[in-house]
């Protein structure tokens, strides 16, 4: 049976107690350090797990999209698109509700992992298929001319020269999900900004929490970002 | 396959509650005109800062940038609904006391700076993509920073950002949907998780949900492509908007009307933005 | 064809202008500029005096270029002095040392300054005769009307008196260079610069904009810097010719000097390699 407890239900800020707040100080750093191993331990145990296997899912699927696109008969291939673009375009919190409650026997946190990966992989898919498209024409001709089969000509010439060119995107594209993964507490998975709240809450302490947060978000993805775009422009100079 | 015998309840329900879906469906699209302006202002603002030849403008710009769009959308939100009161919990005599309980003006202003933020890289991003000659020539001309920005850099600009600006619109659509976790917020996906109260097969509903919200969203970029279209054409590029939009469309239309997808975000230090790519300045 | 009595004589009128009359137009001052570490100029001394008009002829990467974009501000002096009648553009000399202008005085400077692109620059938001009035409105402080009037006088003198209302997207190559040097002159410069003006275009067009930029060299007394591949034109508009090669003056002179009986070996050679006997 449908048996599920909604796990969003934010308190009223409003509803708090002034008074006692009033005589805390605004940042303790007692609390702060106190606090900081756990909502360190859901970083690396949920949202960064999300966001890898997550990647995984939408760069290997992603490819699917495109290459399906690319060889399915038209009508097919027009359904996949708008399909791709329908994910897309929709809203990753109610897609994730919306799969949560279809399909109520699966662990929210693979059902996170799978939304995040599918709703990127519509992406990634994109990516793809300007890398295909940019294959240049001659290597299809050469192909041609050496009378290869269609399934080597991709594996062996198009691809590999289709993935060289996408590996930053996916790398910011990860960021993206990264970013995204607070999105997991509306089907109640316990990710960083869940684990912040709930230690915060208990003693109405809310600012070191929701700041460690943050500046985690911020320490992990602006390096990242940095490196990807190192990355970038050296495959662009390769060229 | 209960879901199809279902389905009559589907709807019936669906009816019943079609006056609070509709005022949720009114609330996500104020939080995405609202958010969307204020992320517009935003992205101008420091977008223009963070091409500022001037440092003194340009780090504190560039910071903001990064910072804002380096942290999450929702520990944004959770940092203004629950730190930023505080302020006022110990200061009870300072202005605006209510509107940081406001949890709706909560939710624009995160969408708002978090989206910003994005905007300002692409803004910064296609003020590049004008053609030096351009700069050059207003050099020459001996035009005033603020004048070549108003007049000559900006309006070009103007058509290379509006893709990626499209793309972040959508996004803050997209991302508006967790305001509904704030209390007092009743968008559109709020008053779709309510319909799972009188329903136990909500999930058919949310389907819905996801179609509508995909209705906005190609409204969003048909709109945003309109836009595209007449500053192209301002720039002497492409038909004009009566041109496209008479009953007899040219080979041209197909490629303004097809509805293209939209990119996430990019990045702190990510590329230089989708805006890049296009083509700049003048005809040769 | 204009000779060197033709310059002295200019070179009197100047008395009118507010500089003594000996001040040079353009001056530079041990000039250096290199972009990081490659040197482009160094230590380049000359004079451009009141309504003279100087060509700089070279092969590429010679730094004729970049000599009008310092000039136009468009680079950074990275040492030495540019003098604009008289008065420094970028540094100054303060007993021994160089220290920047300020911005005020540069814009000041620069207003005096026109410049001609090799790929024209006008601006596409904007119609013709928007592009030729906007800086003198915005920038001079010219009435919108006397502006305009004078956009049209300018768009007769450059043969286009029909495009005003035009889209610069709508016009030719030629008709857009066109546009741009009445542009130029629409801010009424002492200084035009001429950058490779006709290297974009069709060769059927490169005569009527050289024929517009003759008849501005006869009718008026602005000074020309002039960097050209048409020798032809060269030889017609200038009262000196200074060849260029690896960021020095190899050779300046007269043009018809110049141009039959050049003292340089490199100046020969490169002559003959452009003119092809």
């Amino acid at each position: 049976m449908k048996t599920r407890i909604h796990a969003a239900e934010i308190d009223d800020p409003s509803m708090v107690d002034e008074e006692e707040i009033r005589q805390s100080p605004f940042w303790d750093w007692d609390f702060a350090f106190d606090a900081f191993p756990d909502i360190f331990m859901a970083f690396v145990e949920v949202t960064l797990l999300v966001t890898v296997i997550g990647s995984l899912v939408a760069a290997v699927l992603g490819l699917v999209i495109a290459i399906l696109i690319m060889v399915l008969p038209k009508p097919l291939a027009w359904v996949v698109r708008w399909v791709a673009n329908f994910i897309r375009m929709t809203p990753i919190v109610v897609q994730l509700i919306f799969v949560f409650w279809a399909f109520v026997w699966m662990d929210a946190l693979t059902i996170g992992i799978i939304v995040f990966g599918v709703h990127y992989a519509t992406y990634m898919s994109e990516v793809y298929r300007a890398g295909i498209e940019s294959v240049p024409k001659g290597q299809w001709e050469a192909t041609t001319a050496l009378s290869m089969s269609a399934g080597r000509i991709w594996r062996k010439v198009v691809i590999p020269q289709a993935l060289r060119s996408t590996v930053p995107s996916l790398g910011n594209y990860a960021i993206s999900m990264f970013k995204d993964t607070p999105f997991l507490l509306v089907i109640g998975v316990a990710e960083m900004v869940t684990v912040a709240g709930e230690r915060g809450a208990p003693v109405f302490r809310t600012t070191e929490v929701y700041t460690i947060a943050g500046l985690l978000f911020l320490a992990a993805s602006y390096p990242t970002a940095v490196l990807i775009n190192r990355l970038e422009k050296r495959l662009a100079y390769a060229h | 396959m209960e879901f199809f015998e279902d389905w009559p309840q589907y709807f019936e329900v669906a009816i019943n509650w079609s006056d609070r879906l509709l005022a949720g469906l009114w609330t996500t699209v104020q939080l995405t005109l609202f958010g969307g302006l204020l992320a517009f202002v935003i992205a101008v603002t420091l977008g223009l800062l963070a091409g500022s030849p001037n440092r003194w403008l340009r780090i504190p710009a560039r910071i903001l940038i990064e910072f804002f769009r380096g942290v999450s959308l929702v520990v944004l939100l959770f940092w203004l609904m629950f730190v930023l009161p505080q302020i006022w919990m110990r200061n009870p005599d300072l202005p605006f006391r209510d509107l940081v309980y406001n949890t709706f003006l909560l939710g624009v202003i995160a969408l708002g700076l978090n989206y910003g933020a994005y905007g300002a890289e692409a803004v910064r991003a296609s003020l590049t993509t004008v053609s030096s000659g351009q700069w050059e020539a207003t050099t020459a001309l001996s035009m005033s920073w603020s004048h070549k920005m108003r007049r000559i850099i900006f309006p070009q600009a103007w058509a290379l950002m509006l893709p990626s600006l499209a793309n972040l619109w959508v996004h803050l659509l997209k991302g508006s949907a967790i305001a509904y976790i704030m209390p007092f917020v009743s968008d559109f996906t709020a008053e779709l998780n309510q319909l799972r109260r009188p329903t136990d097969i909500w999930f058919s509903h949310a389907f819905i949900g996801l179609v509508v919200y995909f209705i906005l969203a190609l409204i969003l970029t048909v709109i945003m492509q309109t836009l595209e279209a007449r500053a192209k054409h301002k720039l002497g590029r492409g038909p004009s908007l009566r041109e496209i939009l008479s009953p007899a469309p040219k080979a041209v239309m197909a490629e303004g009307s097809a509805v293209t997808v939209t990119d996430p975000p990019q990045d702190p230090a990510g590329p230089d933005s989708a805006s890049a790519k296009t083509e700049g300045g003048v005809r040769r | 064809m204009p000779t060197p009595t033709d310059a002295a004589g200019i070179d009197t009128e100047a008395a009118a202008s507010s500089s003594p009359p000996d001040t040079p137009v353009i001056e530079f001052v041990d000039v250096e500029k290199s972009f990081g570490s490659n040197v482009v100029l160094k230590d380049l001394n000359f004079q451009v005096a009141q309504g003279e008009r100087v060509t700089l002829i070279g092969p590429s990467g010679s730094g004729k270029t970049t000599i009008l974009r310092l000039v136009m501000t468009l680079e950074e002096l990275t040492g030495g002095y540019i003098y604009i009648d008289g008065e420094p553009l970028t540094h100054e000399n303060r007993d021994g040392k160089r220290v920047p202008v300020s911005k005020k005085e540069q814009k000041k400077l620069r207003t005096r300054i026109g410049m001609v692109f090799q790929q024209f620059n006008l601006f596409p938001n904007m119609t013709v005769l928007e592009n030729i009035i906007e800086a003198p409105i915005h920038v001079l402080g010219q009435t919108k009307k006397d502006a305009i009037a004078k956009a049209h006088s300018l768009l007769d003198q450059v043969g286009l008196p029909d495009k005003a209302d035009a889209h610069p997207s709508s016009l030719s190559g030629g008709q857009q260079q066109r546009v741009a040097i009445a542009r130029a002159l629409a801010m009424d410069p002492e200084i035009l610069l001429l950058d490779e003006v006709t290297s974009a275009l069709d060769p059927e067009v490169v005569d009527d904009v050289l024929n517009i930029l003759r008849q501005v060299a006869d009718t008026t007394n602005v000074t020309m810097l002039i960097v050209t591949h048409e020798m032809g034109f060269a030889r017609d508009v200038s009262h000196k010719v200074m060849m260029f090669d690896g960021g020095h003056v190899v050779e300046e002179g007269p043009p018809d000097k110049i141009f039959t009986n050049p003292e340089q070996e490199r100046t020969r050679k490169f002559l003959s390699a452009v003119l092809g006997h």
